[in-house]
């Protein structure tokens, strides 16, 4: 296992990057029974950031969400979102978060137009305006039960509550899957229409790396309940480098410990190796073990980021 | 803005920023962006590509900084009067190098020296072309 530090992508934040944490979480650690679900994980979210919290299915996104939101009690670890510890949010605070929750779970008796009444009735601040754009937006006729609706449709009823409530942190978890192309389009839209205003903070779970790569400007890798990484998109993208590694003959099957190896393929003559941080060292390691050549080839932000995840050895979600 | 449209791919080896950085430099300098011609503002291409603000922001950034775009204060972006950036050496280096990478490719696909020189010939011609109506040929 890599662990974060390893790779040195944990900062929290850039560095250079002094705006304040609408999100600030602190070795926030679950349990269920004897499971870890999340396991001391600390990152901040700066104000004003797309932030994209990455992982596969059961990575431990969900639960850290609900606890950020004071939803879910924390076994050890603390959390605090607008200033505010998760524990104890009040409900005004409450009013300035749109929540997406995951899988867009609706009544199914109620009627569309009956929801814009229902959610108000929770929220001191309610634009009908807004959620009437977005309703017409997505093609929904606002008679129609909720239990019609397809899934697209009902990701946008949910978009719709939300937005209305004109919050200024946005919490999406894993808004787009199961969408179809249109409607994930148009949840895009919505997302880089909202950061319009720069004081406005998108913080959405994923597993699709094309909208990543689209609106994030901050990714974190959770992987296995723990953190692997933590920075800003165009850092990550300036750290992590795929090197094929060339050999006279067959390339050596015990690798030395390089710092911030993240993966490794092999082929008849060469290595083709994943590395974060690369340096003068690397070259030298390379060059201790017989390498003949070392050549650079671009990485997309796709392999770069599924580099991070799986346990060492795991070449991707299924080609083990 | 008749002709000139930025497309960006996800999930390549090339970040977006650098897309938009490569497309309009090749229009700029092909005179498919003519000079004077106002660039899209930060928010509308962001909206259009469907992607994060602050990457068009960088992308107009180096742009600037490479003497292709200029920005007039509360206007925007233009496409600028072209001036060199770089030393004699650097531009040499830099024109070897992409000759380097063409002559491979064409080698490699098995075209004979003439069939190469030919095609370089039509594309400058072509090129010609299109920055004539501007003025801007040398």
């Amino acid at each position: 296992m890599i662990a974060t530090e390893q790779c040195g992508l944990s900062n929290h934040v850039n560095p250079t990057d002094q705006r304040e944490s609408v999100i600030q979480v602190r070795g926030l650690t679950r349990y269920f029974g004897r499971k870890c679900a999340v396991d001391s994980v600390t990152f901040g979210v700066p104000r004003g950031s797309v932030f994209a919290f990455i992982g596969r299915n059961g990575a431990g996104k969900t639960t850290t969400i609900r606890m950020i939101l004071g939803l879910l009690e924390p076994t050890r670890g603390s959390s605090t979102i607008l200033g505010y510890d998760s524990t104890t949010l009040p409900p005004k605070a409450r009013g300035r978060i749109g929540y997406m929750a995951e899988g867009h779970p609706v009544y199914g008796w109620m009627r569309v137009g009956q929801y814009a009444g229902f959610q108000r009735g929770f929220y001191h601040h309610w634009n009908q305006e807004v959620f009437a754009s977005v309703i017409d937006y997505f093609a929904i006729d606002p008679r129609t039960r909720a239990g019609h609706l397809s899934h697209g449709q009902r990701a946008g009823l949910h978009l719709a509550m939300t937005l209305a409530i004109e919050p200024e942190l946005l919490m999406l978890d894993d808004p787009a899957t199961g969408l179809d192309p249109a409607a994930r389009r148009s949840l895009l839209e919505a997302m880089i229409y909202f950061t319009r205003s720069r004081e406005r903070t998108i913080f959405f779970s994923t597993h699709l790396l094309d909208d990543v790569e689209r609106v994030a400007d901050h990714v974190a890798v959770l992987d296995y309940s723990v953190l692997r990484v933590c920075c800003g998109a165009d850092t990550f993208r300036d750290r992590v480098r795929r090197l094929i590694v060339r050999f006279r003959s067959e390339p050596p099957h015990k690798l030395p410990a390089i710092p911030g190896l993240l993966q490794v393929a092999r082929s008849e003559n060469e290595l083709s190796i994943i590395v974060a941080n690369l340096n003068e060292q690397t070259e030298r390691d390379l060059e201790d073990i017989g390498a003949e050549s070392v050549e650079e080839q671009p990485i997309s932000l796709e392999d770069a980021l599924i580099a991070h995840v799986g346990r060492q050895g795991d070449k991707s979600f299924l080609l083990k | 803005m008749a002709a000139f449209h930025v497309t960006v791919t996800t999930g390549a080896g090339t970040p977006i920023y650098r897309q938009i950085v490569d497309q309009v430099r090749l229009a700029a300098a092909t005179g498919a962006l003519p000079l004077g011609q106002a660039m899209p503002s930060v928010r509308s291409l962001a909206e259009r590509l469907l992607v994060n603000a602050n990457t068009v922001v960088k992308a107009y950034a180096e742009l600037v900084r490479d003497g292709v775009l200029e920005s007039q204060q509360g206007m925007g972006f233009f496409v600028a009067q072209k001036r060199q950036v770089y030393s004699k050496a650097e531009r040499l280096r830099r024109l070897r190098q992409a000759v380097d990478n063409f002559i491979h490719e064409a080698v490699f696909l098995d075209f004979s020296a003439e069939e190469i020189r030919k095609a370089v010939e039509e594309k400058l011609t072509e090129l010609d072309w299109q920055t004539k109506p501007n003025g801007e040929k040398p």
